[in-house]
């Protein structure tokens, strides 16, 4: 029997497994209290069902809807602003033949991802903020001060530049890995052929990183409504919350923090299936492109 | 729900022979020599990135050491050293939350990154034997938990309901288990040599025998940077200090208190009239402030050298293939 057999490793994936069971299971069943008026002093099971009642008040609060249009719009900023940055790093990158000052450089530039956004936006605020470096050079130069960080306006495009500075970096292994994958024989016959760099770049270069650019093109659509949740939690009093509230930030204010659990979980669960559909059209899209995208046709 | 780089695990073969391509440092002899121009502006850019992660590291940790007179006259953050104390750090740590703080949070990565190291080599070793019982259904099992999940609310109120409220194990086990930190170590232990598993079982080893003394010596690399992965995201959390123990600032690790005192403004502990938690309480000096932001720093900056050298011999292009 190979149950019998392979008891010893079956016994390995227990706690594993039991830990994920309670905590990533267990909450699925903990969805049902979107469809009631959940009291945590009775619990789950004898909580009142009321149907789609908090979906219908969801749909008529007008907070709900400025947090989902903050979402798609922070969203779609940070896609168009970030997004191509890894890959044009990893491309220069690629071109510094000197090992040495390659892996310096690497070292360098992975270094923010390992900070916890809290500390992310501790540096933004020396740097930037109302105290922070550039104002007291502007101040000392006597000309008018400018508080980016607590600017309702200009929010969306200093979250993007938080997100690059922490994570761009980080998000060029995937390219170099993907650079690194491509057959040098591929330029030199090129080269012999007379193609120059650029016209190698075009025709050797961007093909051979194209499935891995497609695939975390489809991530990032797959995850467009989970923008930032710490980053904007730690940020929401000092732009506000009509211009810092995403989905995440909304069922969290309004579902735990006033104990009003059900409407927060409705809210949660709004966002977990609009994810799914995204994730399922993003990847018809790539396959469409001829990509495998997350899983094959 | 930190540090995972989102790349597919199911999705086999994507980036395969890491290796042989530009490893030297030599130009290959039909590439042509690059122009001036071109050569200015990377070297440029690839300085300018360097410096904006680099350089605002320096002002913080320059002025974390500065004494008062010193930052003065910069009018704030200090640049270049001036006058140099360690009086901030001493004034810090002489401040009962920042001790405290510091304790639970190394406390908090410590046990929280043995537990899930336990946890997941075990994991990833048992689904890593080629064609084992269920395998692919418990694979399965663990997959689905990357794209489904109960989200914020419906984790809250299980974690809550099990007595995890005002409990430090409600900071680890909920985030004990990465799906995809398993994910890349199966990756590296399906491809221990099976013919070494094989004479290791002839002499009568067990597979626990096999993973302690086989497989783990082999894959020395990605067990450091699975391990960095899980410290850091331990070392990181604040949300869930936020959802757990929000009041009691007895129990809060050193993020929350950073968040609380420099990034909120509160009142920091040490400073005249500082009240804890009291918002009307003086700001803390800057020097002190940026000492406190230097102590979530420093643990990393110990142990990072060590470990990233290890992204590059292809611990993440293994994570790709799996």
């Amino acid at each position: 029997m190979r149950i019998r057999r392979d008891k010893t490793l079956l016994m390995m994936t227990v706690p594993s497994i039991a830990l994920l069971l309670v905590f990533n299971y267990a909450p699925l069943f903990g969805l049902a209290t979107a469809f009631q008026d959940y009291d945590p002093l009775i619990g789950v099971w004898h909580s009142q069902w009321v149907g789609f009642d908090q979906f219908r008040q969801l749909f008529h609060d007008p907070q709900f809807w400025d947090s989902l249009k903050n979402t798609i719009y922070l969203s779609f900023v940070q896609l168009i602003l970030f997004f191509p940055i890894p890959i044009v790093l990893a491309l220069l990158l690629n071109t510094v033949l000197s090992m040495r000052v390659r892996n310096f450089i690497q070292s360098v530039v992975y270094l923010p991802h390992f900070f916890s956004w809290v500390l992310t936006i501790t540096i933004f605020q020396q740097m930037l903020g109302g105290a922070g470096l550039l104002n007291q050079y502007l101040r000392s130069h006597d000309m008018s001060t400018w508080d980016i960080m607590t600017n309702p306006h200009t929010f969306a495009l200093l979250v993007t530049g938080q997100a690059v500075w922490k994570e761009a970096g980080w998000g060029i292994i995937v390219f170099l890995a993907a650079l690194a994958g491509i057959n040098s024989e591929l330029y030199e016959a090129a080269a012999a052929d007379g193609a120059g760099r650029w016209r190698r770049m075009w025709h050797i270069t961007l093909p051979g990183m194209r499935g891995v650019i497609v695939l975390m093109l489809v991530l990032r659509l797959g995850n467009a409504l989970s923008v930032g949740f710490e980053q904007f939690l730690v940020q929401r009093d000092a732009v506000g919350h009509s211009s810092a509230d995403v989905l995440d930030t909304f069922s969290f204010y309004y579902g735990i923090t006033t104990n009003n659990y059900s409407y927060g979980a409705a809210a949660g669960l709004f966002k977990s299936v609009i994810s799914l559909l995204l994730i399922w059209g993003a990847n018809k899209l790539a396959h469409a492109f001829g990509e495998d995208g997350l899983y094959r046709k | 729900m930190t540090n995972t780089l989102t790349i597919s695990p199911t999705r086999a073969g994507a980036a395969a022979q890491a290796r042989h391509s530009r490893a030297g440092s030599a130009r290959p002899p039909w590439e042509e020599q690059p122009t001036v121009v071109g050569r200015t502006v990377k070297g440029l850019t690839l300085t300018g990135v360097v410096a904006v992660v680099l350089v605002p590291i320096w002002i913080i940790l320059v002025t974390s050491f500065s004494t008062p007179g010193a930052i003065n006259r910069a009018g704030g953050l200090v640049i270049w050293p001036d006058g140099l104390t360690v009086e901030p750090y001493r004034e810090m740590l002489s401040d009962p939350t920042v001790r405290t703080s510091l304790l639970v949070s190394l406390g908090i990565t410590l046990i929280g990154t043995a537990v899930s190291m336990a946890v997941s080599v075990m994991c990833a070793y048992g689904l890593s034997r080629p064609r084992s019982f269920a395998h692919r259904f418990l694979l399965l099992l663990l997959i689905v938990t990357m794209f489904v999940n109960g989200g914020l609310i419906p984790t809250f109120l299980v974690v809550t309901d099990l007595g995890g409220y005002g409990k430090y194990w409600a900071l680890i086990l909920p985030s004990a288990v990465s799906v995809f930190n398993i994910l890349v170590l199966r990756a590296f232990y399906s491809e221990t040599s099976g013919e070494l598993i094989d004479a290791a079982r002839l002499d009568g080893a067990g597979d626990w025998r096999i993973l302690w003394s086989v497989v783990l010596p082999t894959s020395r690399a990605v067990t450091a940077v699975v391990a960095l992965f899980y410290a850091v995201g331990y070392w990181n959390a604040f949300f869930n200090v936020m959802l757990y123990m929000p009041t009691d600032s007895q129990k809060w690790p050193l993020q929350y208190v950073l968040l609380t005192y420099v990034n909120r403004g509160v009142g920091l502990p040490g400073s005249v009239n500082a009240g804890f938690g009291s918002v009307h309480a003086q700001t803390a000096p800057l020097s002190l402030q940026m000492a406190v932001v230097v102590l979530t720093l420093v643990p990393l900056l110990i142990v990072y050298p060590f470990v990233q050298k290890h992204f590059r011999t292809g611990v993440l292009t293994g994570a790709i293939k799996g």
